[in-house]
C-alpha cells in the first residue's frame, strides 16, 4: 500500500491533534488518504488503485472501518462491546484483517478462549464481502474485472486461452 | 399338487437360517460410532457469500493438473448447461463445479460448488474391497489408483453422486474425484487451493469443529438470513464439508433425504453374513450333496456286484 504525501501530512495533524481532547470527536475524511493501492493479495488480479476520497464521500467511514475512526457503529450485535470504542491508532484494513487466511497460525488462533471474533475474514474476504454487495446496491461495477483487471497467471489459471467449445472432443492421454 | 421345494425357496431358507445364526453376532461386531479424527479439517461453504465467480474451479483444474476445460472458466455460460436434464456435476475433469440455483422468492440466484464432501466415514471407502480409498487424521478421503480394480463400487456407494471415472483413458482408468488437496497443500498445513482461491471466503477452511462453531455463529447471530440447518453436520454421518444457505437445501440441489447416520450402517448387518456364508454354506450344501447321493451310490455299487 503506498500512500500519498498530503496522507502523510494528514496523518501527522491527526497526531498533532491528538493532544487535543478527543472525547466524541471522529477522523474526519480529510484526514484520510486521496487514494490507496491496494496491492497486497494482487496475484491473479492486479493491483487496485482505491480512490479513498470518492468513497468516503459515498458512504460513512463505519461502513468499511466498523468501529475504529471513532464513529459509533450502530450494529446492535457490534454495540454490545464497541458502544464507546475509540478511533483506534490503526484504522487500515490489513492491520486487522489477514493476509495468510486459513493458514495454521489463523487456523489455531481459536486456541484463545477468550478470542470473541471467531470469524473475521482475512483480508481478501473483508474486501470483497464488503465492496461487492455496496456495488451491487449502488449499480457500480460488481463483475470481476470491473475493478481489477486479469494478471497474466490469473488468465493461466482461468484458461482464457481456451476459445468456447473446443471442435472435436479434446482427450487428454 | 406339487409340494416340491424349487431352488428358489431352499436358497431363501438357507439366507434366513444364516441371517438367523449372525444377527446376535452381528449385533456384537458392531463399531462403536466413530466420530471422526480428533482436529481433523473441514470447511464450511456459505452459499449466501458464493457469487459464482468459478475461482475455485479454475484453482482446482491448475492445482490438481486436470485436463483443459471446454470453456475458460471467466465463462458464465456454464450455469445454463444441461447435461441429460440435470446441472453440471464432477466429472474427469473436473473434481469441482458450481452450479447456479433460482429460488423462488429471492431477487437473485445463488451459486453452489460441489466436490467431494469427505465424509467422516466414507460409504465408498467401506464400500471398497481393495481399500483403494483412506480417510486421512486431516480429514480428507484419499484414493489410491494403483491398487484399485475399477469396480466402481464407490460410484454407487456414494449418497453424493461424486466419484467419477476416468473413461477416456484406456490404458489409464481409474476413479477421479477430489482429494482435498491433501498430497500438495492439506498434509502441508495449507488450505485446500479452492478455498484460498475464493475472493469472497464462502469457503471458510478450519478444524471441522471450529468451522462448525462458526457456521452456529452466523446463523445464531443472523437468523433471518440463513436456514436453521448445517448440511453435513449429520448428514450421512458427518462431513467434512458442511454448508449453510439462505434457502432451502433443497431449492439449491442438496439432496435432502440423505440419512443421518453413515451409509455403513445400513449394510453392517448384511456384510457380517457375507464371511459366515462364504466359509459354512459350501461346507453344509456338499455334505447334503453326499448324503442326498450316498443311497444312489450304494445301489449302484451292490449292481456292479451283482454282474461281477
Amino acid at each position: 500500500m503506498t500512500i500519498n504525501p498530503k496522507a502523510v501530512l494528514a496523518a501527522a495533524i491527526v497526531l498533532l491533534a491528538g493532544t487535543l481532547p478527543t472525547t466524541g470527536l471522529a477522523l474526519e475524511q480529510l484526514d484520510a488518504p486521496e487514494t490507496v493501492t491496494i496491492d497486497a493479495i494482487s496475484k491473479l488480479y492486479g493491483p487496485v488503485e482505491f480512490s479513498h476520497k470518492r468513497h468516503s464521500q459515498l458512504a460513512r467511514c463505519k461502513d468499511c472501518h466498523h468501529h475504529t475512526t471513532g464513529q459509533q457503529d450502530m450494529d446492535p450485535n457490534c454495540i454490545r462491546c464497541h458502544a464507546n470504542s475509540p478511533e483506534k491508532m490503526v484504522v487500515s484494513c490489513k492491520d486487522c484483517h489477514t493476509k495468510k487466511m486459513f493458514y495454521p497460525e489463523q487456523v489455531t488462533a481459536t486456541d484463545n478462549p477468550n478470542l470473541y471474533h471467531i470469524d473475521k475474514p482475512g483480508i481478501k474476504g473483508a474486501y470483497h464481502l464488503n465492496c461487492i454487495p455496496c456495488h451491487v446496491k449502488k449499480n457500480a461495477p460488481s463483475g470481476c474485472e470491473g475493478c481489477h483487471a486479469m494478471t497474466d497467471a490469473g488468465k493461466k489459471m482461468f484458461r482464457t486461452d481456451v476459445k468456447g467449445k473446443a471442435e472435436g472432443a479434446k482427450h487428454h492421454e | 399338487m406339487k409340494t416340491l421345494i424349487n431352488r428358489r425357496k431352499f436358497l431363501q431358507g438357507g439366507i434366513a437360517a444364516s441371517a438367523a445364526a449372525t444377527v446376535s453376532l452381528a449385533k456384537k461386531s458392531q463399531a462403536a460410532h466413530f466420530e471422526g479424527y480428533p482436529d481433523s479439517m473441514g470447511v464450511l461453504v456459505d452459499l449466501s457469500r458464493c457469487v459464482g465467480c468459478r475461482s475455485c474451479e479454475a484453482a482446482c483444474n491448475q492445482e490438481q493438473n486436470l485436463p483443459t476445460p471446454e470453456k475458460p472458466f471467466n465463462d458464465f455460460s456454464v450455469f445454463d448447461e444441461m447435461h441429460h436434464g440435470q446441472k453440471r456435476r464432477t466429472d474427469e475433469t473436473a473434481y469441482t463445479v458450481v452450479n447456479r440455483y433460482d429460488v423462488p422468492g429471492m431477487d437473485h440466484p445463488l451459486f453452489r460448488k460441489i466436490q467431494c464432501n469427505h465424509c467422516q466415514e466414507p460409504a465408498c471407502l467401506t464400500s471398497c474391497f481393495v481399500n483403494a480409498y483412506t480417510k486421512t487424521p486431516e480429514g480428507a478421503v484419499i484414493y489410491n489408483a494403483d491398487v484399485c480394480v475399477g469396480c466402481r463400487t464407490c460410484m454407487v456407494a456414494c449418497p453424493f453422486y461424486i466419484p467419477t471415472f476416468r473413461y477416456s483413458s484406456a490404458f489409464h482408468p481409474r476413479i477421479m474425484k477430489c482429494i482435498f488437496c491433501y498430497d500438495t497443500r492439506l498434509s502441508k498445513g495449507k488450505p485446500p487451493a479452492c478455498v484460498e482461491a475464493c475472493p469472497q471466503e464462502a469457503l471458510t477452511f478450519g478444524r471441522r469443529n471450529d468451522v462448525l462453531n462458526m457456521g452456529r455463529q452466523r446463523i445464531r447471530e443472523n437468523p433471518d438470513k440463513y436456514e436453521d440447518h448445517i448440511y453435513g453436520e449429520h448428514e450421512a454421518g458427518g462431513t467434512a464439508w458442511m454448508y449453510i444457505s439462505p434457502a432451502p437445501f433443497d431449492k439449491v440441489g442438496m439432496d435432502t433425504t440423505v440419512p443421518k447416520e453413515p451409509i455403513l450402517n445400513f449394510v453392517k448387518d448384511f456384510l457380517a453374513i457375507v464371511p459366515m456364508v462364504l466359509t459354512i454354506w459350501p461346507a453344509l450344501f456338499t455334505g447334503i450333496h453326499l448324503l442326498a447321493t450316498r443311497k444312489d451310490k450304494l445301489e449302484q455299487s451292490k449292481k456292479t456286484e451283482g454282474e461281477v
